[in-house]
């Protein structure tokens, strides 16, 4: 991976090379022991046949993934046809985590420019304004959300007294309401990593720019943007991975008329449905999508990082 | 000159957005201080000014389990979020600093793996897995799960600050004969504090605002902020809840004064990245 | 040596002392017991309570299967999901005797489909399970099971339904007149249909938020927990608790002695404490639904006593408690459900 010429400046990269696998060890341990063996043991329940109402028999059985994929009517003995009722889970639950991650990184990023511009004195006062709201419980949170944007809540009678609309607008149980949930929801995880990127921003590269006549805009394209990426992409994954398996705002806000991934799953352990193995099937799917991207994008860092 | 870098310093637009972003996050929270002064039983509708549940909070028929909950709530948060960012320091370091090795993918994927396994799964196999090991379920077992999910959280915000700072600052430090150890405590510590501090505080109330997993893997007799909240609502949302998250968020504005004190005298002026003490 | 075994026997005598002193470990939902019951019933036998709680029956039950079983005595399930426990076999039996205060559970509530003869489980508290409508939205005739599956002009796309499998194909069951796990091909696609072209008038599906939803005004009918509906009312909804003369669903949860209970003893103890009226009388004016135990009815508060929601008129309708299907009916529901919610 390490192309030929990464020598001069990336050399020192490697200054802590020689214990990298004592700093790094700790981690290994504690997710290696207390998250990789209880996921494969779900990995292998994804494979046994379903106990009735909870459970696993330990008997081998696709009958979990069978059921992803193919159809087979109401009562199970048609020929079987696409399935495309996970599909449509799956998919209209990445639309909606992606719409979510937009809009944390539309209102995000600027926020987190400003406050990395700040005096040094005042960065932490208001990082903490952005944190503090979430000291309140999420389901507090997403109920006055609700609260506030309901038909005859607080933004429509504003919205209606300035004149901007005449009807009350129709928010809660809509996708949007869902996106706006997530959002909120997730807000700070995008605004506290681009923050600490832009922190260390060296704004004597914009002057250069600036100095050979680039305009603002192009400099925040061509110059800011790519060099606090990383921060923008860990923004990015914090609030879309958990974004796909939240179940509070498709609930309240949303009116859980339709599955999300996190409550079909969730209805397979704690609902009526008892499906374990399917659960855990779904489960499975969802984190090997996930995981492949993600190791996409750890490749292409490691290899740029490297030439 | 000195006026073009501030210009280059400043978006139009920004700042509106930035006060958007304020007003979208403290809308909400106005809504549940205000309702936390509600005299009826109601979230929903008005019934007159009372401070009848900040009392029911302190001395009503609950508030030993509330204060309880807000205790372990609070110092589970601390302590994970500690935890977590110290291990999650250590791997940046070891993953960003360590040179190419041929696991680095795959202890990528380790670390993000608490971010990618759905959290109800996360809690069932959990408490399968420690049923099996004996551990006896109780506070120690919810540390443990707060631990291993902060872990990404505190992680990534790490990472991405690490990226930005050249090697030149350690390489440097090295050639001027500083140990690895001095070259961690007075260069690349102070460097790295930004995203140390974020990373430390999405841990924090990631840990704070966990139902599924701690609802799990807590034993008889714990609750948690979260899993009181989540139990009392069945019998739907009453206004104690309310005057309890508003003080909940004075105690935390408590914490960012105290800070802002402490950090003024620790920050000398004009220092580029100076480190901040919080 | 001897001083490693002396340390072990003091050992082993001190955690047996911790027995003696008298546990009882209980897995209940939160806030459904008044907290001075419990330190009642610890004093009076000396006993040291742990609470753990639940958010819902079958949250209880898959932290049950995944190996909390033998850490709790007693837990309060709901009707069908007593049938279960005792089928998985997470349920110990009471023997003839064992509880002297058995003799006070009303007759009605002995011989329960769910647990006939009472071998695992005594009432705690019951209740039924119907809809409400806002009356000023909607003035016609509320008593049947059409409001939410066939909804007047008023109140389309305003219904909230239970988020909950198990009520919705009940009330779906009995607005079609088709019995419970019925395996009849033709019903069990009437009853698809009927939810799938019900949903269209549906605005969401909630169980925590079906009381505020109706205070709100965000519904203006919704199915919900006749105590919930009371307490809905009592915050100034303007609504009417409706008796479908299709039928009622009646529910009622249940105080069960688990397997492997660490302090059996204890257990029972706790189970006579609550068939006294005088105790389950707390429970009732705490809870506000209804005791299935004799002689309560002085006892509890006059709001409860006459409350249309607790107090069904003349003409209503026996209530039907949601049966436990066989597996293949099940996945049959199930496969509805997940149609219904794709």
């Amino acid at each position: 991976m390490a192309g030929i010429g990464g020598k001069s400046g990336e050399s020192a990269s490697s200054a802590f090379a020689p214990i990298r696998a004592w700093l790094i060890a700790p981690t290994w341990l504690m997710i290696g022991f207390f998250l990789v063996v209880p996921v494969g043991t779900m990995l292998v329940y994804s494979f046994l046949t379903k106990e009735f109402r909870g459970g696993v028999i330990w008997e081998f059985s696709l009958a979990a993934y069978d059921r992803f994929i193919f159809d087979r009517g109401l009562f199970g003995d048609e020929p079987p046809k696409l399935e495309l009722t996970y599909i449509t889970i799956f998919a209209r639950s990445i639309v909606q985590a992606a719409i979510a991650t937009a809009l944390c990184l539309i209102i995000g990023f600027p926020t987190a420019f400003y406050i990395a511009t700040r005096p040094v004195s005042t960065r932490a006062i208001w990082l903490f304004l952005v944190t503090v709201p979430y000291w309140v419980n999420l389901l507090v949170r997403t109920v006055s959300m609700k609260f506030l944007v309901r038909e005859s809540g607080p933004l429509n009678t504003f919205l209606q007294w300035t004149g901007v609309i005449s009807e009350p607008l129709q928010i809660i149980n809509t996708d949007f309401a869902v996106q706006l949930g997530l959002f909120y929801s997730y807000l700070p995880f995008m605004v506290l990593p681009i923050y600490a990127s832009v922190e260390r921003y060296d704004f004597a590269l914009s002057e250069a720019a600036a100095d050979l006549y680039a305009g603002k805009w192009t400099i925040l394209r061509k110059v800011l943007l790519p060099t606090v990426k990383p921060g923008i992409i860990a923004g990015c994954i914090l609030v879309f991975v958990p974004s796909l398996g939240a179940f509070l705002a498709p609930d309240l806000l949303g009116g859980a008329k339709n599955f999300m991934i996190g409550s079909l799953i969730e209805e397979q352990f704690k609902g009526n449905a008892g499906n374990w193995p399917f659960g855990a099937a779904a489960s499975m799917i969802l984190l090997s999508m996930v995981l492949i991207v993600l190791l996409f994008y750890a490749r292409r860092q490691s290899v740029r990082a490297g030439a | 000159m000195a006026l073009a870098s501030r210009n280059i310093r400043k978006y139009p637009g920004f700042f509106s957005m930035t006060l958007l972003c304020m007003v979208l996050l403290y809308a909400p929270l106005a809504v549940v201080a205000a309702y936390s002064f509600n005299d009826s039983l109601s979230i929903t509708r008005w019934g007159g000014f009372s401070f009848r549940w900040y009392l029911d909070v302190f001395f009503g028929l609950e508030a030993d389990k509330f204060r309880d909950a807000a205790w372990n709530s609070l110092s589970i948060a601390f302590l994970a979020a500690t935890a977590s960012t110290i291990i999650a320091t250590a791997a940046s370091i070891g993953m960003v600093r360590g040179g190419e090795f041929r696991a680095k993918p795959a202890s990528f994927a380790l670390i993000s793996l608490p971010l990618m396994v759905p959290e109800i799964v996360t809690a069932v196999a959990t408490l399968i897995f420690f049923s099996a090991i004996g551990f006896v379920r109780g506070y120690a077992t919810i540390l443990v799960a707060h631990i291993v999910f902060c872990i990404p959280f505190a992680y990534l915000p790490i990472e991405a600050r690490l990226r930005g700072i050249e090697g030149t600052f350690e390489e440097a430090a090295q050639d001027l004969y500083a140990s690895r150890g001095q070259a961690f405590r007075f260069v690349l510590l102070p460097l790295m504090a930004p995203g140390i501090v974020a990373g430390y505080l999405l841990a924090f109330i990631i840990s704070l605002d966990d139902f599924i997993i701690t609802n799990f893997v807590k034993g008889a007799g714990i609750e948690t902020l979260p899993t009181a909240i989540f139990g009392a609502v069945k019998q739907g949302i009453k206004p104690n809840i309310l005057a309890l998250s508003t003080l909940m968020l004075l105690i935390s504005i408590g914490f960012v004064t105290i800070s802002y004190f402490v950090s003024r005298k620790g920050v000398k002026p004009g220092g580029h990245g100076a480190p901040e003490t919080t | 040596m001897k001083l490693w075994k002396l340390c072990a026997v003091a050992l082993l005598v001190a955690a047996g002392a911790a027995n003696a002193e008298g546990r009882l470990s209980v897995y209940h939902w939160f806030e459904y017991i008044p907290q001075e019951l419990l330190d009642k019933f610890a004093e009076e036998h000396d006993v040291e309570i742990t609470m753990d709680t639940y958010d819902s029956n079958e949250a209880m039950l898959a932290s049950l299967k995944a190996g909390a079983l033998g850490s709790y005595d007693v837990a309060v399930p709901g009707d069908y999901m007593v049938q279960i426990m005792a089928e998985s076999g997470l349920l110990d039996s009471i023997a003839e005797g064992e509880l002297a205060n058995l003799g006070n559970v009303e007759e009605q509530w002995m011989d329960v489909p769910f647990d006939p003869g009472r071998q695992h489980s005594i009432p705690y508290q019951w209740g039924s399970t119907s809809f409400s409508v806002n009356t000023d939205v909607y003035g016609g005739d509320i008593n049947t099971t059409s409001i939410i599956f066939d909804p007047p002009e008023e109140l389309r796309g305003k219904i909230n339904v239970l988020d909950s499998q198990g009520e919705v194909i009940l009330l779906a069951n009995l607005h079609l007149g088709i019995p419970q796990c019925s395996t009849d091909r033709d019903q069990l696609r009437q009853l698809d249909e009927l939810l799938q072209s019900a949903k269209q008038h549906w605005a969401s599906f909630g169980s925590d938020i079906a009381k505020d939803v109706l205070v709100s005004g965000d519904a203006a009918a919704g199915m919900i927990y006749n105590g919930f509906s009371a307490k809905a009312r009592m915050e100034g909804a303007p609504i009417k608790y409706a008796y479908p003369r299709e039928g009622i669903i009646v529910w009622m949860d249940n105080v069960v002695l688990l397997k492997d209970a660490p302090n059996r003893a204890n257990a029972l103890k706790f189970m006579d404490f609550l068939l006294e009226p005088e105790n389950i009388a707390a429970v009732t004016n705490f809870a506000r639904y209804s005791p299935g135990v004799m002689g309560v009815t002085d006892m509890l508060d006059e709001e409860l006593r006459t409350a249309p929601e607790s107090v069904p008129p003349a003409d209503a309708p026996a209530g039907t408690f949601i049966a436990v299907c066989d597996e293949e009916t099940q996945s049959v529901y199930d496969a509805i459900w997940t149609r219904l919610k794709k």
